[in-house]
């Protein structure tokens, strides 16, 4: 039984980050793409609170992190607004379809 | 009247003309009277000019009068030396006597022409070019300088170019203008190159300066041929003006202006300019150009007269005429007769003048007729013409008791004595030989004219005498033609006050080129004390020996023109009034002297075939060789450059516009491989950026 420290803590988001940008990346559907910005967003969280407990930071690191989650929901409530728009313009919600920014 | 005010009233004399002739012109179409403001205008010309005779005359018989102002002064030049040139006027006897028959005769023919032009559609212009004749033949005569006069020259030329063309529909009339024109141009290229001797010689156009500078020894191209070549020149100006031999033929074409102009410019005035013009610059002649004046004299005078024997045209037969005098008084002068050359000048002037006017009268009468072969007994009908006529004709013949006689029998006293001094008897029989036919062909005149039968009934019935404004100046003329008014004596001129005002100016030619009987006797140059001294005494013209022989050459001389004057007119009777002779016969017996006569010396044709084709072919070949050696240079240019520009024009599409058109294509290239990254898909920007970001980290890692 290995004792759990930071670099487990960095392997566990950087996996995390990776599935989101992957996420992202391959996802067709918009809000599975918002999704994988979640899982992104969590795993800036974990580094956060990750040095917070291991580094010598104080509280910071836990404060940034509650930063980043009411952020996130404020962010999320924008993109679902943004996806339904999208939607409405669209028809449908798939981010391989809308290529209006080439213009 | 002081000289200065002389002096202004000839600058008025000169300029009333010209004010009248742009009032005319400009006012010719707008208002119709305006030809009155001429007329008005020359009347006050020729008041003032009898003015300015009278008080010249009479207050300053022995001064000449100059005024003079500097024109142009263009410094000293590396070639020419001082270029300086003066304008100004010179008024001595002969000036205002010439100006008082120009001025005369002008006013008689502006009234003549009053009643003669009636009709005429460019009325007012007629009466304007008449004006600016008037003008530039007072310029002529009032000038003191040689540019003036050359100026004033060219001006006449060109009134006389109006005047004849003044009809210009006719063609034979613009012709005739052309040719007046150009045949004088030929006599003024001379006179040109004369004056630019003259100036490049004296740095001046003064004649009076001129003079004095050769008295002083100072001579063109420093030797006396040069001299007498400056001499020959300037009178080639008077051959062109004056119409004498080798430049004739313009005069007789002439005749196709109005009669009118005929007597003023191409009688009396305009055509006498050129003796003027020899008149002024006698002092400088030296004895070889005087012989060339007069041979040329001798055969102006003579060759026309045998023309105007046969001619069947009324103004021909005057032109021919006229010649024939102008020759005359240029034969003169070539013999150094001067004072009777400007007489007969004066003389011929007025009788002339009256010739043309009393034919213009019975061409007017006979609506238009020039023929006289279809004229005759029109002496009742034109009594007052015909009684006129018949003055001027004794007087150009050499019958006593009128002008014509006095100057005449002067001249040919002059030849007489020439031949009698040098030997050289040539002028002489052609002078008293010239005297006859005049006789004869004036007579044949006259007689055709106004005696016999008519020959054309339907135009005679309709002949009448002419109105008061034609007749005047006829009666005007033909009272200043009776010897009353030249010497009270009419057999003796020397007695008269004419030759009295009229002194032959000192020579100034050297010495040794003058004729043997011009030189004069005395010792020292004449100097200005000599010629105050010799007005005291009987006038020596040039020496002892001359005044000897002109003394023994005055009787046999008049009886001799007295008889051949006086066989001439008998000869005319017999053949046209008597018709004891018949003309027809004769002709046919010296059928070649008769078609010559009759075909003008075939002048026209020898230069027709000579000049005029000459002319032509030479244009021709110059046209050949502009159209193709000129051409072909500019053709071959052309080609040349359009091969040129094809070439560059290849030049540019490929290399200039392929590197362009290559630049074109190298960017639409890359930017065909950059719109590739230009999805528009969010995600393949995430792609590219997080690539990039791991690619920056690579780069830029430090760990």
């Amino acid at each position: 039984m290995t004792h759990i420290g930071l670099n487990h803590f960095l392997v566990i988001s950087s996996i995390l980050f990776c599935l989101g940008i992957f996420g992202i990346v391959t996802r067709k559907n918009a809000v599975m793409v918002l999704m994988g910005i979640e899982l992104i967003l969590n795993s800036a969280n974990i580094n956060f609170i990750a040095f917070a407990r291991y580094g010598n930071f104080g509280f910071q690191g836990q404060l940034i992190a509650l930063f980043v989650i009411v952020l996130a929901a404020a962010e999320a409530a924008i993109a679902l607004a943004i996806v339904l728009n999208i939607y409405k313009t669209f028809s449908n919600i798939n981010v391989d379809e809308i290529d209006k920014l080439r213009d | 009247m002081t000289e200065a005010l002389l002096i202004k009233l000839a600058i008025v004399i000169l300029f009333l003309p010209l004010i009248g002739f742009t009032v005319a012109l400009f006012f010719a179409k707008k208002v119709k009277k305006v030809y009155l403001v001429e007329i008005v205008l020359i009347i006050a010309t020729f008041l003032l000019s009898v003015v300015l005779l009278y008080s010249k005359l009479v207050y300053y018989p022995n001064n000449n009068i100059t005024s003079e102002f500097q024109w142009i002064n263009l410094g000293t030049g590396p070639i020419m030396g001082k270029v300086t040139v003066d304008l100004g006027m010179f008024l001595d006897n002969v000036t205002v006597i010439m100006m008082f028959a120009v001025a005369l005769i002008s006013m008689l023919v502006h009234i003549f022409s009053i009643g003669y032009m009636e009709g005429d559609k460019r009325y007012n212009r007629y009466f304007a070019y008449l004006g600016i004749f008037t003008f530039s033949m007072s310029g002529i005569v009032l000038t003191h300088n040689v540019l003036m006069m050359y100026i004033f020259w060219e001006l006449v030329g060109l009134s006389s170019y109006l005047l004849i063309g003044f009809w210009y529909e006719k063609k034979s009339a613009s012709d005739a203008a052309k040719k007046a024109f150009i045949v004088n141009r030929i006599g003024d290229i001379g006179m040109f190159t004369g004056i630019l001797i003259l100036f490049t010689t004296y740095h001046t156009f003064t004649f009076q300066t001129v003079f004095h500078q050769i008295s002083q020894g100072v001579l063109p191209f420093n030797s006396e041929t040069g001299l007498t070549l400056m001499g020959i020149l300037l009178f080639c100006g008077a051959i062109g003006k004056s119409a004498q031999f080798p430049l004739h033929v313009w005069l007789p074409d002439a005749m196709e202006g109005p009669t009118p102009v005929s007597a003023l410019i191409h009688a009396a005035t305009m055509v006498a300019a050129g003796v003027y013009f020899v008149v002024r610059m006698f002092p400088l002649l030296s004895g070889g150009a005087l012989f060339v004046i007069a041979v040329i004299g001798a055969l102006s005078a003579f060759i026309p007269a045998t023309i105007a024997l046969t001619q069947n045209d009324i103004k021909k037969v005057l032109a021919y005429s006229t010649i024939s005098q102008l020759g005359y008084m240029i034969l003169a002068l070539g013999v150094g007769a001067y004072k009777f050359a400007f007489f007969h000048l004066i003389t011929h002037a007025f009788f002339k003048a009256l010739l043309f006017l009393g034919s213009g009268s019975v061409i007017h009468a006979m609506h238009h007729e020039q023929d006289i072969r279809n004229m005759g007994g029109l002496r009742k009908k034109m009594p007052i013409t015909y009684a006129t006529f018949l003055i001027a004709s004794l007087a150009i013949s050499g019958v006593p008791l009128f002008s014509g006689f006095l100057s005449k029998d002067g001249i040919l006293a002059g030849t007489f004595a020439f031949g009698y001094i040098t030997g050289q008897w040539f002028f002489a029989i052609v002078g008293y030989f010239v005297a006859l036919l005049t006789a004869f062909y004036m007579f044949r005149l006259v007689i055709l004219t106004f005696h016999g039968k008519p020959r054309d009934q339907h135009k005679y019935e309709h002949a009448h005498e002419s109105s008061f404004v034609m007749a005047m100046p006829l009666v005007v003329l033909a009272t200043l033609s009776i010897f009353f008014f030249y010497t009270p004596n009419p057999v003796n001129p020397e007695a008269g006050w004419f030759l009295k005002w009229i002194k032959t100016p000192e020579l100034v030619t050297p010495q040794s080129s003058r004729y043997s009987f011009m030189r004069s006797d005395a010792k020292e140059p004449a100097s200005m004390t000599e010629i105050k001294s010799a007005e005291a005494g009987p006038e020596v013209m040039y020496s002892e020996t001359y005044e000897d022989a002109l003394h023994h050459a005055h009787i046999p001389g008049l009886i001799l023109s007295l008889l051949l004057a006086g066989g001439g007119i008998l000869l005319a009777f017999m053949f046209y009034q008597w018709k004891k002779l018949d003309p027809d016969k004769l002709a046919n017996k010296v059928q070649p002297l008769y078609k010559l006569s009759f075909n003008k010396w075939y002048f026209d044709e020898i230069y027709y075939a000579s000049f005029v084709a000459g002319t032509v072919g030479l244009s021709k070949s110059l046209a050949w060789f502009d159209n193709t050696i000129i051409d072909g240079l500019v053709n071959f240019s052309a080609t040349f450059t359009r091969g040129f520009s094809r070439a560059s024009g290849k030049f540019d599409n490929i290399v200039v516009d392929g590197l362009v058109n290559f630049m074109a294509y190298l960017s639409a290239f890359i930017g065909l491989i950059f719109r590739r990254f230009q999805t528009g898909k969010v995600q393949t920007y995430i792609v590219l950026v997080i690539f990039s970001l791991v690619i920056l980290l690579l780069i830029f890692k430090t760990f």
